[in-house]
């Protein structure tokens, strides 16, 4: 086999390829890792890479490849986890000091199903600790960058899993979504994920942020892709008591590339101020390719828009002060070394353990629940909640799907975010509404922007119609040519980084023409 | 209208948040705070009266289930995890005299 052609392949195509013995387990793991230590020095999208782990179990999943035991699509594939879902006998860390040493002795359930069907887990990816934070720079371990310009961030919270898959250091990976953290990176990185509908993916073994809200989905090269991984993750869980029991989960069969009669709707609130005039273009184009294929495309308005945020925040911070008061020295992970007795070694195990934009939601969070405080706080935002979740039901008796930006903008530098959280949490406009309705949402890449950073288009679908945004993104996904992966990142990564990075998003655009052609589409059809 | 939280309240939540802040810590805090309780003021825009409160965006249910142990006993894989262990059990501070 040519060397480095195998990581061009899209995660199926590689599972093929195994299944007719044209490639074997332990060469699709051998070649990845080879990729990672190649690249891993400047995007540093994993903070645990387990290469001995992977190829012992690259053995046995040979093995039970070879004796007809496992015939899954996936089976063999080298994929890899964020690091707040807990991998037995493998570091996991959620990116923060607290748990810097910490172990699991089990795995979560979308882990397990993933490794029953044969994927190979190569490590654990960063992400903002505690999945608190929108470019993965509050990692305790140090940033992740993004694999099409390293100036600049991979998004967050599920950054190094979105970075990872753009950067070919792996074929898929998960995530998690509490506020748009599987959306948000993917459309920074130039990749596909999902959001499910809460309950789909057990969350038994995910570290707990926002628990009403979490939700593990899948980040991957194609929407093809996605759809596989998430039919595998898809289960019903007695250990989660939100496990939703569903038997729709058949995902791959909506990989149907047909939109006629799909009725789309544009909400203009999500076009409005603060929207990147490059981005806008970009999405609208995307929103054209499908009326030109029989969808019908309007615009209306979604209302409420804008106190999604100050409602998310205020239920986030609220379950996240209540999940992250289990972590205080005594069981497992970080205890302080100097202290007076109990209660000064909790209150300096976390002061020591958590970074400031933990702390910060963690006082936040305590300060809207207690009394005084609960009703005009924490009561109001749930007020707000069944409001926006109204909004939205009104929305999908109009409409299949709602067609709007992932993010204001591209990804911004490193380093400019941190310094102004409020502004950073508005980042979030268009992805966090999903996760207090409970709807699926998935993002899909549309373009690049003049800096050569890719453009994602967001996908929300009813409860339970995932298979709606998944055919959307499909047919949308046949009609314009895949958006490139950052070619040459090792290239990009020796001294030379504009430049690489420039050709590349030259050949990206250029493709078979179709994505530079979409941008001359016509506007979007208004009623 | 801008929100003053007094440095009393301040310490309360930190008693709560199980947080010990630096003296700088507690004044960045403290305006942190300040400013996202302006914002989260946005809420109050909307009439809410009526509404119920939304803690779940389906109408599930609690799910019961008889307390029946299925795993394995782990206790000494989970303890290898503990900051400090002694004779199978966690060891902490000591709290009564």
């Amino acid at each position: 086999m040519e060397d480095g052609r195998l990581l061009e392949w899209t995660a199926l195509a590689l599972g093929k390829k195994i299944q007719a013995h044209e490639v074997s387990v332990t060469e699709a793991v051998e070649q990845t890792l080879e990729r990672i230590s190649a690249v891993e020095d400047t995007v540093h999208a994993y903070v645990t890479v387990d290469g001995e782990r992977a190829m012992k179990r690259a053995e046995q999943v040979q093995k039970q490849i070879d004796d007809g035991t496992l015939r899954g699509p996936l089976a063999g594939v080298p994929m890899a986890v964020k690091d707040n879902l807990c991998t037995k006998d493998l570091l996991t860390t959620c990116s923060s000091r607290i748990l810097e040493n910490f172990v699991p002795t089990y795995s979560a359930q979308a882990v397990e199903n993933l490794e029953a069907a044969g994927a190979i887990i190569l490590g654990k990816t960063n992400m903002d600790e505690f999945a608190m934070g929108s470019t993965t720079e509050t990692s305790y371990f140090g940033p992740t960058r993004n694999p099409w310009n390293p100036e600049y961030v991979p998004g967050g919270s599920s950054g190094g899993s979105c970075a990872a898959v753009a950067a070919k250091e792996c074929f898929f990976a998960l995530g998690s979504d509490t506020g748009g953290s599987i959306r948000q990176p993917s459309s920074f990185c130039g990749v596909t994920g999902i959001k499910p509908t809460y309950g789909t993916v057990s969350r038994y073994g995910l570290i707990a942020y926002g628990s009403s809200l979490d939700q593990i989905g899948p980040i991957a090269r194609d929407v093809s892709d996605c759809a596989a991984v998430l039919e595998i993750l898809a289960s019903y869980d007695k250990k989660d008591s939100t496990s939703m029991m569903r038997a729709d989960t058949d995902f791959t069969s909506a990989l149907v590339d047909d939109v006629r009669g799909m009725k789309i709707g544009i909400p203009r609130d999500y076009f409005g101020e603060g929207l990147d005039e490059q981005v806008r273009e970009a999405v609208m184009d995307a929103a054209e390719v499908l009326r030109e294929k029989g969808a019908v495309v309007e615009e209306f308005d979604l209302s409420l828009v804008e106190y999604a945020i100050p409602a998310y925040y205020t239920i986030a911070s609220a379950e996240a002060s209540s999940n992250l008061s289990r972590f205080d020295g005594v069981k497992y992970g970080y205890r302080a070394k100097d202290y007076d007795g109990l209660h000064q070694m909790y209150k300096r195990s976390r002061s020591e353990g958590f970074g400031a934009e933990v702390k910060r939601r963690i006082m936040l969070g305590s300060f809207v629940l207690s009394s005084g405080y609960y009703d005009a706080y924490y009561l109001k935002a749930l007020r707000t909640k069944a409001l926006i979740k109204q909004a939205f039901d009104r929305a999908f008796e109009k409409y299949d799907v709602i067609l709007g930006p992932a993010a204001p903008t591209t990804a911004p530098k490193l380093g400019e975010s941190l310094a102004d959280p409020l502004k950073m949490y508005l980042g979030d406009i268009y992805t966090i509404s999903a996760n207090l309705a409970g709807i699926p949402g998935m993002t899909v890449p549309c373009g690049l922007d003049d800096k050569g950073l890719p453009i994602g288009v967001q996908l929300l679908g009813n409860c339970f119609q995932e298979k709606t945004i998944i055919r959307a993104a499909y047919s949308y996904e046949c009609s314009r040519a895949k958006l490139a992966m950052p070619g040459n990142v090792q290239q990009a990564m020796t001294g030379n980084a504009q430049q690489a990075m420039t050709r590349n998003a030259q050949q990206a655009l250029n493709g078979d023409g179709q994505l530079t052609s979409n941008r001359d589409g016509k506007a979007v059809e208004s009623r | 209208m801008a929100n003053v939280i007094s440095d009393e309240t301040m310490e309360y939540v930190g008693i709560l948040a199980k947080l010990e802040l630096s003296e700088e810590e507690k004044r960045q805090a403290k305006k942190d705070m300040e400013r996202m309780l302006d914002y989260i003021d946005k809420l109050n825009e909307l009439d809410t009266s009526g509404v119920e409160p939304m803690s779940h965006a389906f109408p599930v249910q609690n799910v019961f289930r008889e307390d029946i142990v299925t795993n394995q006993d782990e206790s000494a894989d989970m303890l290898k995890n503990a900051p400090a262990q002694r004779d199978g059990s966690f060891v902490v501070p000591r709290t009564v005299e």
